[in-house]
């Protein structure tokens, strides 16, 4: 959100402008609801995506403008849809010369309230396309290299990741940590630099690799330029962040996980049959209802109480184990480690709710550990 | 206190200065309530050195552990802000990510704090003065963490760098407050700051060196636990820092409890692409574990024992319940609290200059205390008749005795934990680990019972008789560097023989060569088998066959392993034996495991349970006395509610419930049993019972129903 004070306004250059921002048009015509003199439109809405160069031609425009600016992020889906039809009449309220510009990757649709209000001037900013990336992003030649060479970079580059990504930023960034990459063979002297197909042949299984780990942020930036001059055995054995996924627990916090597994993925009126151990005859075909089984794990975990947790935990632990205060504190550990989630409200006491939030492959994980075998306890694979 | 007003509320009574009580010292909250008030001083201040070493001991320790991943984390923090000053193409071109690192530290959260203390304390002394850490209980929105955050950074600089400004730090912190929080204004400051540094603010605790290198150090934020931060909290306030990085060197470092993929759950790809993560792992907590034991518990330095009950107790605190090293030290803290208050005795369990002096001062009781304690009983009654009623009627003869058994008890100490660790050297590695893994787990089978009777033992033993002769030989290498630690006499004479055997075996490799193999000159029984069709027959000659070879001559090699593995035996069953065979050893450990217990894993409901059942046990009211588990008819109504539910069913009928306990009560009033209004329910007996069965309620015993009228169901089954 910018609020614009002309009355600091000296002069207006419009020239310069024109050649710092790519889009021109789209600055142009931003200026023309802008009048540093008479009053101005008193908001406009622009949306795009992300790096479709909102901010970049806001601040350009600050600064040519010379304007006096403010600006706070905030969640406008979250606040009070009286504070944005408040901001959106700003000029009116304040009776100055202000205009209020609203930035977003959202469009207005998603913001206007329900009980109407001053509709604000919409400008979107479409996304670029692959020729305008092409274009800007040529325009960042590595100074030792020719124009022509790191355009066909680009393009390489492009034909990789355009299918994935389309913002400018994050495209800028694998261009420069994959630059020297693309460079090593004519530094060797292999290649010349007209030689497009084979710089392609050579930097394109590592274009790839980049795809999975560094553009995920599976391994940092940084790690990603040490690993470029590493052997590729030793580059091998860098693992991602969610390779590891192993989690030590104390042994009965893995019980009351599995316990707590158990009770959101299984019906409850199936635990007589799993936890007792004369539990009668229970006719089959009552028991497996039809539309029930297999679809447990895709409806995603239920939730449960308190006391159903405890009652399959002591069921499925192999000691006796008495209910001390250590075994509850571990229940509420599990849930800031955010392997539990409480469903009732914090204040609820009585009776509290939770559902358990980890995988199936981390809770076998887990039950292998202290050799449970938790696939047999399972509602939707028996 | 009485107050004017009609209505029942909380009142809020600010002591008058007057009558502030005076603040017991901690002495003399030890000497209160403890067992031999004479010699209760010296307790204390031997407890509290102890103490005071264990503290320093952990702490050094903790250091060392967190020296190798604090060293990588600050090269991480000073390679990141090298690499921002760049200005060569390719940082220029570079997404301007705020360096992160994911600091790995497991799932007991309680000793996270000690780590975070002391790398802020690390950061702040070579890094960047400039750290602040964050808790997410105190960053429920945006608005209070961007304060915290703020605060931290602005405050801690004006406390840390203008020393002779004493004044503005009261009202400085007032003033950010009131001030709009925006990371604009850390922005000012910073760029403020820095420019001053380069001509040197006096007091700065940085080194010239690091200076120069860093004319802008980074500004460092700690978020503690990161699982439990609200992630829309924790994506805005990435967001805006991601803004202002070009102008302010932002460095993250997230607390991570559970595995990094937390982060990829927490942050969506457009906020986790505006960080540069790196991970980093630090020492699992059973690794922890393992060094506190091997230096606080398995050291003769520190006199101050736990039985073996104790140790398993801690240990299964720490193994079932939260795996936290900062919790067993509490433990150990407690224990020897505990020893130093309740034991008299523990007035020995010190330096052995000081304890032999201490048992000069003994006073009278004391020592009939120790003629008291079961070890010394078993030691007298090993003796001669007259050396008996020696010990039992001369006071000075048992000094000196006692003097001398000390003596042994320190021998004692001195010798068994080399030879624990090498009896664990030998063991640790063998396929199945008949005696644990990791030293802490024979150390309790030798606590319990004298180890080499143990099954365990002898399948061990068996297992290193099969070792192969490298590996022999490297772990009896081990054993040696073990042994050249200790100092004691008898640890000196066994490493000799050890060493002997060591040049023995080197030298068989040369010998092995020289003698010719004898062993052809055994007939072979398989020869002759095959002519033999008879089962029995055929039975025979392998039974003679296997003797053979059992009888069959040993190579060299075998024969020395042998011998070492006897060696190794005899030190086992002579400095091996559990401290109970020691006399006086009460004096040094600690074996009260029911208090520890009760005080490190707190049975709540069963408190509850005793407290109904029994309600003599809290109130100690003698009119509350009973036997038999019967509850007398002047306990409290709760206690008669509960005893009599206690014989219901599933469902209890409350009119019923009510005749009951009325009855009960009428008895307690001593109304005569034959009158008319023996029994009868009056308004304060409804009152009364109606208030019981709601704390029941409350207390979770009971529910209402809707099943049937006027019932109300039992929770509860079994317990009395």
């Amino acid at each position: 959100m910018f609020l614009l004070d002309y009355k600091k306004l000296n002069e207006y250059r419009s020239e310069a402008l024109d050649s710092l921002v790519p889009v021109i048009d789209v600055c142009l015509g931003l200026k023309s609801y802008i009048y540093p003199h008479q009053y101005s439109y008193p908001s406009i809405f622009i949306y795009g995506h992300r790096a479709s160069g909102k901010s970049h031609v806001m601040h350009v425009l600050m600064k040519e403008l010379e304007v006096r600016e403010i600006s706070t992020p905030f969640h406008c889906l979250d606040t009070d849809a009286s504070l944005l039809s408040a901001l959106l009449r700003l000029q009116e309220l304040v009776e100055d010369n202000v205009t209020v510009i609203l930035l977003s990757e959202i469009a207005w649709d998603k913001f206007r309230p329900n009980t109407g209000c001053f509709e604000p001037l919409l400008l979107h900013f479409p996304d670029y396309s692959k020729s305008e990336l092409q274009q800007i992003l040529s325009q960042n030649v590595h100074p030792s290299y020719s124009a022509g060479f790191y355009s066909a970079y680009i393009n390489i580059l492009l034909g990789v990741f355009y299918s994935v990504c389309r913002d400018l930023r994050e495209l800028r960034h694998l261009a420069a940590l994959n630059f020297s990459k693309f460079c090593e063979p004519l530094a060797e002297g292999k290649v010349k630099e007209t030689d497009t197909h084979k710089l392609w042949k050579h930097i394109e299984p590592h274009l790839k690799k980049a795809m999975q780990t560094v553009y995920l942020r599976e391994v940092s930036s940084l790690q990603w330029e040490q690993m470029q001059q590493m052997e590729e055995e030793e580059a091998g054995a860098l693992r991602g962040l969610s390779a590891h996924t192993h989690v030590e627990l104390p042994y009965y916090s893995k019980f009351l996980l599995i316990a707590a597994y158990l009770a959101s993925y299984n019906p409850a009126r199936t635990d007589k049959r799993f936890f007792l151990k004369h539990h009668g005859k229970i006719r089959k075909t009552n028991f497996l209802k039809k539309n029930e089984k297999t679809s447990n794990h895709l409806l995603g975990p239920k939730p449960f109480p308190l006391d159903r947790l405890l009652a399959i935990f002591y069921s499925v632990v192999d000691s006796r184990v008495a209910p001390t205060a250590s075994i509850f504190s571990q229940i509420s550990s599990l849930v800031t480690l955010q392997l539990l989630a409480q469903v009732s409200h914090d204040d609820q006491l009585d009776a509290p709710k939770y559902k358990c939030a980890v995988s199936l492959d981390f809770i076998c994980a887990i039950a292998r550990t202290v050799n449970f075998d938790i696939v047999k306890y399972l509602y939707d694979f028996l | 206190m009485a107050t004017s007003s009609v209505s029942k509320g909380c009142f809020v009574f600010k002591p008058s200065a007057k009558k502030k009580k005076k603040t017991l010292s901690l002495e003399s909250y030890f000497v209160q309530g403890c067992e031999d008030a004479e010699s209760s001083e010296i307790r204390f201040r031997l407890c509290q050195e102890l103490w005071d070493e264990i503290k320093t001991d952990t702490e050094v320790l903790q250091d060392e552990l967190n020296r190798t991943i604090l060293d990588s984390l600050l090269d991480f923090t000073r390679k990141c802000s090298s690499t921002r000053q760049n200005s060569d193409w390719t940082s220029q071109m570079r997404a301007s990510e705020i360096p992160t690192a994911a600091l790995m530290l497991g799932v007991n959260v309680p000793d996270h704090d000690m780590t975070f203390q002391s790398l802020s304390d690390m950061l702040k002394q070579s890094v960047s003065p400039h750290v602040a850490s964050v808790q997410a209980k105190e960053c429920g929105a945006l608005k209070h963490l961007m304060k915290k955050v703020l605060e931290r950074l602005m405050d801690t600089v004006v406390v840390v760098d203008d020393e002779d400004e004493e004044e503005n730090v009261e009202t400085s912190p007032r003033v950010h407050r009131s001030m709009h929080c925006s990371l604009g204004i850390l922005c000012d400051w910073y760029t403020a700051r820095t420019k001053k540094s380069p001509t040197g603010t006096p007091g700065k605790k940085r080194s010239s060196q690091v200076r120069d290198e860093q004319q802008q150090p980074p500004v460092v934020i700690i978020f503690k636990d990161l699982e439990a931060f609200n992630p829309r909290v924790l994506q805005d306030f990435i967001l805006i820092c991601s803004q202002y990085i070009d102008r302010l060197p932002l460095t993250f470092i997230f607390g991570i409890a559970t595995s990094p993929s937390t982060i990829q759950h927490m942050l969506p790809h457009s906020v986790s692409s505006l960080l540069c993560i790196e991970l980093f792992q630090s020492l699992s907590c059973t690794q922890h574990l393992a060094t506190v034991i091997d230096k606080l518990i398995l050291a003769s330095r520190i006199h101050f024992k736990l039985n073996g009950k104790v140790m398993q107790v801690l240990i299964g605190v720490f193994l079932y319940h939260d795996f936290s090293v900062r919790n067993f030290i509490k433990g150990l803290q407690l224990a020897l609290l505990e020893h130093f208050h309740s034991q008299p005795l523990s007035v020995l369990c010190c330096k052995k200059k000081q304890a032999l002096f201490n048992v000069t001062q003994l006073s009278k009781p004391n020592l009939d205390r120790i003629r008291q304690l079961p070890s010394f009983k078993r030691y007298v009654e090993k003796q001669e008749a007259q050396e008996q009623v020696n010990l039992m009627t001369d006071d000075s003869h048992l000094k000196e005795v006692c003097q001398q058994l000390i003596k042994d008890l320190h021998k004692y100490h001195k010798n068994y934990y080399p030879i624990l660790r090498c009896l664990h050297t030998l063991t640790s590695s063998l396929p199945r680990y008949p005696l644990g893994k990791q030293i802490r787990e024979l150390y309790l089978i030798c606590l319990a019972k004298n180890v080499w009777e143990n099954e365990d033992y002898q399948s061990a033993m068996k297992l290193v008789k099969m070792l192969a002769k490298g590996e022999m030989v490297s772990l009896l290498q081990k054993c040696v560097e073990i042994l050249q630690l200790s100092k004691s006499k008898k640890m000196k004479n066994a490493l000799v023989q050890l060493e002997e055997l060591l040049a023995k075996f080197k030298q068989l490799d040369t010998a092995t060569e020289m003698t010719p193999t004898v062993e052809a000159s055994i007939p072979s029984p398989i020869k002759n088998l095959q002519k033999k069709t008879d089962l029995f027959q055929l039975q025979k000659t392998l039974l003679e066959m296997n003797e053979s070879r059992r009888a069959k001559r040993l190579s060299p090699f075998e024969n020395l392993r042998n011998e070492a593995l006897e060696f190794i035996d005899n030190l086992v069953k002579s400095h091996l034996s559990p401290p109970e065979s020691q006399p006086l050893y009460e004096v040094c450990y600690y074996s009260s495991s029911a208090t520890v217990r009760r005080h490190l894993n707190a049975t709540p409901r069963t408190s509850i349970q005793a407290a109904l059942s029994n309600p003599y046990y809290y109130l100690q009211n003698d009119s509350l006395k009973s036997e038999d588990g019967t509850v007398s008819n002047t306990a409290p109504d709760i206690c008669i509610a509960y005893k009599l539910h206690l014989e219901c069913g599933r469902l209890i009928n409350l009119y019923d419930w009510l005749e009951a306990y009325s009855t009960v009560v009428s008895a307690a009033e001593g109304n005569d049993q034959d009158s008319e209004n023996f029994g009868k329910v009056d308004e304060v007996k409804h009152a009364r019972f109606i208030r019981a069965v709601s704390a029941l309620e409350f207390l979770g015993f009971i529910k209402s129903t809707k099943q049937k009228t006027d019932h109300v169901a039992r929770l509860t089954w079994g317990g009395c």
